[in-house]
């Protein structure tokens, strides 16, 4: 590898730009993406993600900007830069008539991978991916599931270095898409990853970095902790008690230093939860203990929230 | 070249497996064999030759080639499937030519299933097997022909039924060129040298001359200039449309 690539970012997208007409659908976007990072890709629909995926993997061309993989350009280099990704696209088009065993053949095929290589990868695949009996039923009368990991399984082939997935854990039920994320997390140290999700919890359980992006325009790159950082429930304390005796709490918490604002959720029975949300920064635990020891009451349980992304994301993608 | 033919090995893997493929050859044979002895009346014209059985292959493929052509891409398109396909290792040409080669072939295979008839008229006669070699090469042209407009045509939409209509259409046109129904439109106001030159790309009296063993030339760079150009036609269509 010269200098020069080593420098370079495995994924490097600037100032990409789609439009369709009048339609923008991606705005200059720019990011990198490096070896072993997992990018998680967040937006509303319609935001561009799949566009922005679809310039990436090179089935649309971008208005504007460049995408470069591995140093090469897209517009220039289309087939170098599909033999170095692999690509869920959104719903996981297959051919439906095809049984799994031939179409994991046809893509072995198309990539140009040798006898040997296609058997061991389709066998690992196959195994990892739990296709094993459905191998030989036609791909149009699986369940969602079955089509989903039939999708990764094209995408995993070729074992690429970059991985470009639309919404790899949709209609997965929650064993599957827990066993997709241990694959994903088993792999993504060798590769440059982007998963689009709406599951901001994947976010949280996956992705070393997120970007958010509304209206086709970026509005959030960081780690998935700073972006919790940005919540307000961000280090709020909560506190589930009677319900007859959270009135009485409220009015002492509520005079604590450094507490903004306090809530009362009812909970279920004669339950009931009050969040103490706190200034930007300020660690209020101890100060919520005193003020419960101060108001005698008993509690059944008390919690520092991490922040919820999807405050955070309404937040950003709303006032786009 | 790699994947182009694994392309063709899709596709036909596709059509094999799918009931379109028997009911187009047995559909194919059965009218093939009707023209040709009930209409035609082969046995008691007393000749030993194909030609009442090859003259009705153009007007077989007019409808049944555009069947085959329409589901090529507009069924990519429909069903998302050319997303996966178009971010492979494969340049949209490749995939053109992989789809058409394969419909080419399946559709020689019904062409080649009318061997029996081949095999008869040896038997009653001595028929001239050089003209009949031509008559069948000819006939594959034509039909190549037909197939590679249908394919460009199911480029531009995702509905198959607008992709047969107007594919048909165009087939047509492309088949009677030489004929007054494409002619008189011209005559009366371009000049003869344009409407000559619409005349010389007739499809229908090619494949009569090259039925008849007159192999010219001009006709085979007639059937392979209409494929060629297009698939090249096809390749732009897929490259344009496959974003909308």
């Amino acid at each position: 590898m010269t200098a020069r690539g080593a420098m370079q970012s495995l994924l490097a997208i600037e100032r990409l730009t789609k439009r369709f007409g009048s339609i923008v659908a991606v705005d200059d976007v720019d990011f990198a993406v490096e070896r072993g990072e997992v990018l998680g890709f967040l937006g509303p629909n319609g935001a561009g993600k799949s566009t922005t995926m679809r310039m990436i993997t090179g089935y649309l061309p971008p208005s504007a900007g460049r995408v470069r993989v591995a140093g090469f350009d897209v517009g220039h280099h289309p087939l170098e830069i599909k033999r170095r990704i692999g690509y869920l696209p959104e719903g996981a088009p297959t051919y439906g008539e095809m049984t799994p065993r031939r179409i994991l053949d046809f893509t072995a095929r198309m990539r140009r991978l040798d006898a040997g290589t296609r058997r061991r990868r389709t066998g690992q695949m196959v195994e990892r991916l739990h296709l094993q009996p459905v191998l030989d039923r036609p791909i149009e009368t699986l369940s969602k599931g079955f089509k989903r990991r039939v999708g990764l399984a094209l995408a995993l082939l070729h074992d690429p270095e970059v991985l470009i997935l639309d919404e790899p854990t949709d209609g997965l039920d929650p064993n599957q898409k827990h066993e997709v994320r241990t694959l994903l997390a088993d792999i993504a140290p060798a590769k440059a990853t982007i998963i689009s999700t709406h599951i901001l919890e994947e976010v949280d359980a996956l992705c070393t970095r997120a970007i958010v992006i509304a209206d086709g325009r970026l509005v959030a790159d960081s780690r998935p902790r700073d972006l919790l950082a940005r919540s307000r429930h961000h280090n709020a304390v909560t506190v589930r008690l009677g319900a007859d005796q959270v009135d009485l709490l409220q009015a002492w918490v509520a005079r604590c230093a450094g507490v903004v604002a306090t809530e009362v959720v009812p909970g279920d029975g004669d339950t009931a939860e009050l969040i103490a949300f706190p200034e930007a920064g300020r660690d209020i635990l101890g100060r919520v203990q005193a003020a419960i020891e101060e108001a005698e009451v008993e509690i059944e349980e008390i919690r520092v929230e991490r922040g919820r992304l999807d405050d955070v994301f309404r937040e950003l993608t709303r006032a786009a | 070249m790699h994947a182009t033919l694994a392309i063709v090995r899709r596709e036909l893997q596709a059509y094999y497996g799918s009931p379109l493929a028997y009911v187009f050859i047995v559909i194919f044979l059965a009218l093939a064999g009707a023209l040709t002895f009930h209409v035609a009346s082969w046995l008691e014209r007393g000749r030993a030759d194909l030609q009442p059985f090859f003259q009705w292959h153009p007007w077989l493929y007019l409808f049944l080639v555009p069947a085959v052509g329409m589901r090529l891409w507009a069924e990519e398109r429909k069903t998302g499937t050319i997303e996966f396909l178009m971010t492979l290792p494969v340049a949209t040409w490749q995939a053109v030519v992989g789809k058409f080669v394969a419909a080419w072939l399946f559709i020689g295979s019904a062409l080649a299933l009318t061997f029996p008839i081949w095999i008869t008229v040896n038997y009653l006669g001595t028929p001239d097997n050089g003209v009949i070699v031509a008559a069948y090469l000819g006939s594959w042209l034509i039909a190549g022909g037909m197939l590679a407009v249908s394919a460009a045509v199911s480029a531009l939409t995702r509905n198959q039924v607008i992709a047969f209509v107007l594919a048909a259409a165009i087939c047509f046109v492309f088949m009677m060129s030489g004929l007054e129904i494409v002619q008189s439109p011209f005559r009366g106001w371009a000049p003869a040298a344009l409407a000559d030159a619409i005349a010389g790309i007739s499809l229908l009296s090619a494949f009569q001359q090259i039925s008849q063993g007159v192999i010219d030339l001009r006709h085979a760079i007639l059937f392979t200039s209409l494929i060629g150009l297009s698939l090249f036609v096809n390749t732009a269509i897929v490259e344009l449309k496959k974003g909308s």
